[in-house]
């Protein structure tokens, strides 16, 4: 009678899970944190600094969204100032040439690099890899790969962090 | 012979969707300055459409190729990574730049907190400054920011600091003297200025006087002062604690015109004391009374 080493067991039950996923994870960015010399300013505490990329991250969904569906209200929850009115800007004016963008993250890697004294601001730079695809009227006329760096100032609010200032190309 | 066939073909079918398969005649700068005029060559004839897009700006517009495409000054402000599409039928040049913030501050987004806070305190203010260019654009560029806190005194104190990724910061001391400051900062040509109130400190001593009223006691403070000589203000709690043989009673008298004021049963042997926040005055002991 042959035995079967139990570890091919286990693979054989947990496969499909970790399979199953790995695909549903496959559409989501892989992301890097690393918190820079802030010397001098204030320490950034591990719960702030989770709350801080989560709600980063979901304001870049927020974005991708927005000018995928060309729907500026989508930037509200997660955008405030001036990025939320040049966000919005671009958005209508891919409205008004019937222009649709569909930002595919595919990794950020974050550093924290400035927490003011006071605890209203906190700046990240984003070392972002993110497919662009550009269409018009449903109809893809290019795609481009983009390496960029974002800096981004977000801001507390009530319940979440909000992002006033988002900058590519710096 | 036939594996790298396969694998040139593969990878150039990997390639085609981001544009990289087709050799790009034009030549887009890498990076453009916000807000100025700049051109574009095109090579090839007939009329193609132009499309840049980014998280900043959406552009279209009709061009001939041969000739080159003129941005002006109002077309690309926003700084930001863009990418741009020249579609001619089924043809498609890309290219990738970015718009960098123009380098003259034009605007200070200027945080100083807190705006009132107790006099002689170390390091207890901050201020924060984010420099912008005219467009609203973060200046990422190193940036010199004067700090400059005036006291009610006439003193001021002068701190330079130079911005990292767009973001300059000081802390500073509060004013010795009770009063309101100014707290400016400045970079180029561009001033903000936030006023900040310094507001008396903890008392330095609490004093209690005493003299009695029949069967009570009278009770009143010296002037409250802070240890830099600044008067309390009004509505600042005093209390005064009364033990009799095992009980309390505890009075709180705010400060009204720089003194508390209060009366209690002359009890003898009772002790009584003052105190004011943190700050432990002196104790009476009742001789006499009831």
């Amino acid at each position: 009678m042959k035995m079967k080493p139990p570890i091919t067991n286990w693979l054989r039950a947990t496969c499909p899970i970790l399979l199953a996923g790995l695909l549903l994870g496959a559409d989501r960015p892989t992301v890097e944190v690393t918190i820079a010399d802030t010397t001098g300013s204030r320490s950034v505490e591990k719960h702030t600094q989770a709350s801080v990329v989560r709600d980063y991250l979901a304001a870049w969904h927020a974005m991708g969204q927005a000018m995928e569906q060309n729907q500026p209200e989508l930037l509200d929850a997660f955008f405030v100032g001036v990025a939320k009115d040049k966000l919005a800007e671009t958005v209508r004016a891919q409205q008004n040439l019937g222009i649709q963008s569909a930002y595919q993250e595919q990794s950020h890697h974050l550093q924290i690099v400035f927490y003011s004294p006071e605890g209203l601001s906190i700046q990240l730079l984003d070392d972002v890899e993110y497919d662009l695809v550009i269409g018009k009227h449903g109809k893809t006329l290019g795609t481009q790969h983009v390496r960029t760096r974002y800096v981004a100032v977000l801001t507390p609010t009530e319940s979440k962090w909000k992002v006033r200032i988002f900058q590519g190309g710096s | 012979m036939k594996r790298w066939a396969t694998a040139l073909c593969g990878l150039l079918s990997l390639l085609a969707p981001y544009g990289l398969a087709q050799p790009s005649a034009w030549r887009f700068p890498p990076t453009v300055q916000a807000g100025t005029a700049f051109s574009v060559q095109t090579s090839g004839s007939g009329p193609a459409t132009l499309y840049v897009v980014g998280t900043g700006d959406a552009l279209q517009r009709s061009v001939q190729l041969g000739q080159s495409i003129a941005f002006s000054s109002e077309d690309l402000r926003n700084a930001g990574h863009y990418v741009a599409l020249l579609v001619a039928g089924t043809e498609t040049q890309s290219a990738q730049f970015d718009v960098v913030a123009s380098t003259q501050p034009a605007g200070l987004s200027f945080i100083a907190k807190p705006s009132r806070l107790p006099v002689n305190q170390v390091n207890g203010l901050s201020g924060v400054v984010y420099v912008l260019d005219a467009f609203r654009n973060l200046l990422v560029q190193p940036q010199r920011v004067t700090f400059e806190l005036s006291d009610p005194s006439g003193g001021t104190q002068s701190r330079v600091a130079t911005t990292r990724n767009g973001v300059a910061w000081v802390k500073m001391n509060s004013a010795t003297k009770a009063g309101s400051s100014q707290f400016r900062a400045s970079s180029g040509d561009i001033r903000v200025q936030r006023a900040v109130l310094n507001v008396p400190g903890e008392p330095c001593t609490v004093k209690m006087n005493s003299h009695g009223a029949g069967q009570r006691i009278v009770l009143e403070t010296d002037p409250l002062r802070d240890c830099n000589g600044n008067a309390v203000p009004d509505g600042t709690i005093v209390t005064f604690t009364e033990v009799y043989g095992g009980q309390q009673t505890t009075v709180d008298v705010p400060l009204k015109r720089g003194v508390a004021r209060t009366e209690l049963l002359a009890r003898s042997r009772a002790v009584i004391s003052v105190a004011s926040g943190v700050v432990m005055g002196n104790e009476i002991r009742v001789t006499g009374g009831q």
